[in-house]
């Protein structure tokens, strides 16, 4: 298969604009012939279906948290990117779009980055105009803050919940749609399955949570914006609802996956505390923008943090990263702190944790101006963990967090199964190798409130004769069938491991195997564990309750055996890039001084992977990556 | 620590729920109250039995998913705290916990502790947001915002739609959640020109959704997570009125 990424002609900066100009349109009065499907409501899936409502299409929207509004885009704290240069600090969309490829490892198609950044402009006055309370400076103007990885200031937020206040603001539009029945709400609903018919994304099927029963709906397109799968590895910073599931079906069903095993791994979540843990929790890394991050020069230090005088603590961000210091990008961040802890410097109770020191930032701007810029992340600290950070530093410590991998869309989004488009997370686009802070939450808003209006619009312009699509197809049969096994053999398994049991082995074999560092031979091992452990699972987990009933243990099994065969597939991407890039670190790959050796000459594409069935090795087909407007370089932020 | 639970038991919404004993052993005081529910849980399947459904989702206290009456309290004993943010430090070696599901007419029981909450959803829906069409928005510095008018309106914007307040208040009213909404809105110049019709219809909405009426007790600030404050239900009474008297006109 040749992957073709249908970027536009012309200049960067005229390629989005050149696509729109061209874009097939659907006649507004033949819109309401039309009907969508959009799963997910977080900022990719409520903005999505919101504006397609607006335009006049019949849209389901579906989530299975109880409300749109709990979509996990709800808890990002630290905030937006938008280079709209208030802070006259020399931001421009092209500057946002090279720190991003370069932040991305050089891992992302230039056309996407650009548009992003493109298209970011906007998101703002978006959000300001649905009346998202973005922090202001005493003259009204939007304040902003910077973010790990860039020098300028272009994090836009709201205190320490952006992503509340964007998902409200998106969920709002979402509700006055459903008020005006332009859009069918269908929360509690987690789908199952895509439908095909003739090769095109044609509908799905769902599973009501609260009364168990399976449904089918119909649509001339499907998009996904499921959000990442992150939670595979068990204690991570996502929701504990978070799952690949949508997506992993899909694939199943001819989508291709690219770059499964970029998982980003934040520097600054909670350390865990004990094996009963459920989820790790993150502290906004804007932290970093007054934190200072240090552990004791002294191995298996004793004494308590205050104790330990200025010359006997090693702030190792800034002794290795001068000119980026606590700020260094993630990966970078990230993958110095396990460095510091495997070397056992680390500090807390189980020694996995670093510091993150706020007393010279209270010492010189008050303890009144960290309260009003972090009080409610202090908070959380204090009620999370017992201790007040105002008066010793935090501990922190890495923890998984973002997918750059999933779905394979090209420039319109859309994946490689005609009709199915996957927008925020669900898709790999736009992060390259590494997320940059606060570029998700806008990948996410963007795609669904400027980019898939158009892009969808241009794939139903040819569904206008199509017809309505019928549930009664024989497709949707055999695929109601099919979950409707799937789940009667969960049941009947009966065994004696819960699938929480499940889903945390895997997680450990994949943070020691496929985590923050990589090598061939773990890769391989794991592979082979994730296949005994599958195994087992379908030989021994039990899931009680009933089929045909709410059972939040049935929703369980069922992602946590998309999980195994995930988990399976990060292994192997992982395996086939010999090279070091953004959250890929193959240890076998690397500088003299321990940081990432890039390949490009041999490593410059997107992986794609085609699902080749159930333990077979899947098969890899690669998307070139073409720079034109910038030639990748070694990232350095020494 | 060891713990021993109460908890209501109730198969659907249908059938009759009852109280359940369960005794944990030997927790970690550092546990999250839902973690101890996990555990409760590993135990009952292990055992053969079903596991107790509660809802959640973040457990960092953001998105609202979760909560329940802790010894009848709204999300437990701590002020301002969710229930996925309340560990196990907050309670007694050997204590007796008493675990039900938020009860209001507006909040049928689904099963055990999980309730039906999307009355929220279609209050929001009547007129709990600004009428904006994508891709139509001026420059976002066009309208100026001081510093204060922003923080105030996002101290109401900070509801997560739990449903404590509800839960909570002798009368089942949901008028801090509505008030909330409608402040954030109204403070800001771009929600204040849809002010009558917001206030009228969401107020509308909220009288038909079985929720109760507002008699001033103040309990639902006492056990918001999000600190909501009772400010926001005075003004919404001052905008029902104020859109009374200009829809009169
Ligand atoms: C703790 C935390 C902090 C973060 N902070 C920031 C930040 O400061 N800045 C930033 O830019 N990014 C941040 N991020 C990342 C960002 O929040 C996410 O990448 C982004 O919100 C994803 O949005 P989304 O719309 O793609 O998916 P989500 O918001 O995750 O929504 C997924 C939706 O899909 C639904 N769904 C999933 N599977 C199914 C299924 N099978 N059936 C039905 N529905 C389904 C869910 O119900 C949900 O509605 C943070 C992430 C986390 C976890
Ligand atoms: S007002 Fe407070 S208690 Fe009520 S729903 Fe909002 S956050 Fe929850
Ligand atoms: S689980 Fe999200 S607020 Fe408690």
């Amino acid at each position: 298969m040749i992957l073709n990424s249908k970027i536009p002609q012309g200049p960067l900066e005229q390629k989005w604009d050149n696509y729109k100009k061209k874009a097939k349109l659907v006649n507004p009065a033949n819109r309401k012939k039309l009907d969508v499907i959009v799963v997910g409501t977080g900022l990719a899936g409520s903005s999505i279906a919101a504006s397609l409502g607006e335009m006049g299409y019949n849209v389901k929207s579906f989530c299975f948290q109880d409300s749109p509004r709990r979509a996990h885009s709800v808890a990002a704290q630290g905030g937006v990117n938008a280079a709209k240069n208030y802070k006259n600090d020399g931001d421009s969309v092209y500057r946002m779009f090279v720190d991003t490829l370069k932040g991305g490892d050089f891992r992302a198609r230039e056309a996407n980055v650009y548009r992003m950044a493109e298209c970011s402009l906007n998101l703002i006055d978006q959000a300001v105009a649905q009346g998202v309370p973005f922090g202001r400076e005493y003259g009204g103007y939007l304040n902003n803050r910077s973010f790990g990885g860039v020098q300028v200031s272009r994090t836009f937020y709201a205190r320490g919940q952006t992503g509340q206040q964007l998902l409200l603001g998106a969920y709002q539009e979402l509700m006055r749609q459903v008020g005006k029945g332009t859009v069918q709400l269908y929360s509690r609903h987690e789908m199952l399955d895509l439908v095909m018919i003739d090769g095109k994304a044609r509908g799905i099927i769902v599973r009501n949570l609260d009364t168990g029963e399976i449904e089918r709906h119909a649509a001339h397109a499907v998009v996904l914006a499921t959000g990442g799968y992150g939670k595979i590895y068990y204690l991570s910073t996502l929701a504990m609802g978070c799952n690949g599931s949508a997506i992993w079906r899909a694939h199943k069903k001819g989508a291709l996956m690219a770059s499964p095993s970029w998982i980003q791994v934040h520097p600054t979540s909670l350390p865990q505390s004990g094996d009963y843990q459920s989820k790790l929790t993150l502290m906004s890394e804007s932290l970093r923008n007054d934190g200072r991050i240090w552990v004791p020069l002294k191995a298996d230090e004793t004494r308590l943090p205050n104790d330990i005088p200025e010359n006997e603590r090693d702030y190792y961000l800034e002794r290795r990263y001068p000119a980026f210091g606590n700020l260094a990008p993630r990966d970078i961040s990230s993958r110095a702190a396990k460095e510091r802890i495997d070397a056992g410097f680390g500090i807390g109770p189980l020694k996995n944790a670093v510091y993150l020191d706020f007393s010279k930032a209270i010492r010189e701007q008050g303890k009144e101006k960290i309260q009003e810029k972090y009080g409610n992340l202090f908070d959380m600290y204090l009620k999370i963990t017992g201790y007040n950070a105002y008066n010793e530093p935090m501990m922190i410590s890495p923890s998984a967090h973002f997918s750059m991998g999933g779905l394979w869309v090209d420039y319109e989004l859309m994946t490689t199964i005609p009709g199915l488009f996957a927008l925020g997370e669900a898709n790999f686009a736009d992060h390259g190798a590494n997320r940059l802070g606060a570029n998700s939450l806008l990948q996410a808003s963007v795609d669904g409130y400027f980019i898939a209006p158009y892009t969808i619009a241009n794939y139903l312009a040819d569904e206008i004769h199509t017809g309505k699509i019928s549930p009664d197809a024989p497709e949707f049969e055999t695929a109601e069938n099919a979950v409707k096994k799937q789940i009667q053999d969960f049941m009947d398994i009966r065994g004696t491991k819960t699938v929480d049991y499940f889903h945390k082995t895997l997680g450990k074999l994949l943070y020691d195997y496929c985590g923050l560092a990589r090598n061939e031979e773990g890769l391989k091992y794991a592979i082979g564990e994730i296949r005994k452990l599958k195994q087992e699972f379908y030989r021994d987990v039990r899931v009680s309750g009933q089929g045909d009933k709410m059972n939040s243990e049935l929703e369980k099994a069922g992602r946590v055996a998309d999980y195994f065969e995930i988990g399976e597939l990060m292994c192997y991407d992982a395996l086939t890039r010999n090279e070091s890039c953004g959250a890929h670190f193959r240890e076998e790959f690397q500088t003299p001084d321990g940081e990432a050796l890039r390949n490009d000459t041999e490593y410059q594409f997107i992986s794609a992977w085609a699902w080749a069935g159930e333990n077979r090795e899947p098969e890899l087909i690669r998307e070139p990556l073409i720079f034109e407007e910038i030639q990748p370089t070694v990232r350095s932020y020494k | 620590m060891d713990l021993h639970l109460k908890i209501w038991r109730q198969k659907d919404k249908q059938s009759e729920g009852k109280l359940v004993s369960y005794d944990l052993k030997e927790l970690n005081p550092h546990m999250s109250f839902l973690e101890m529910l996990d555990t409760l849980n590993e135990k009952l399947i292990t055992e053969g039995d079903e596991p107790v459904e509660f809802d959640h989702d973040c457990r960092e206290g953001i998105c609202g998913q979760c909560g329940m009456m802790i010894n009848g309290i709204a999300h437990g004993p701590l002020k301002n705290t969710t229930t996925c943010q309340l560990h196990l430090r907050s309670f007694k070696n050997g204590e007796t916990i008493l675990i039900e599901p938020f009860r209001a007419e507006a909040f049928p029981v689904k099963k055990d502790l999980k309730v039906d909450r999307s009355a929220f959803d279609r209050i929001i829906s009547s007129g709990g947001f600004v009428s904006v069409n994508t891709g139509q928005a001026p420059d976002a510095t066009a309208i100026a915002v001081t510093h204060q008018i922003a923080e105030e309106a996002f101290d109401s914007a900070a509801c997560i739609g739990c449903g404590a307040c509800v839960a909570t208040c002798k009368n089942g009213s949901a008028a801090l959640f509505t008030s909330a909404k409608i402040t954030h809105m109204v403070l800001l110049p771009q929600g204040k020109k849809e002010r009558n019709e917001r206030v009228l219809n969401m107020v509308t909405q909220m009288d038909h959704e079985l929720f109760g009426h507002c008699s001033n007790t103040e309990a639902c600030e006492v056990e918001c997570p999000q600190g909501i404050s009772v400010l926001n239900i005075a003004r919404m009474n001052y905008e029902y009125g104020r859109a009374l008297f200009f829809r009169k006109k």
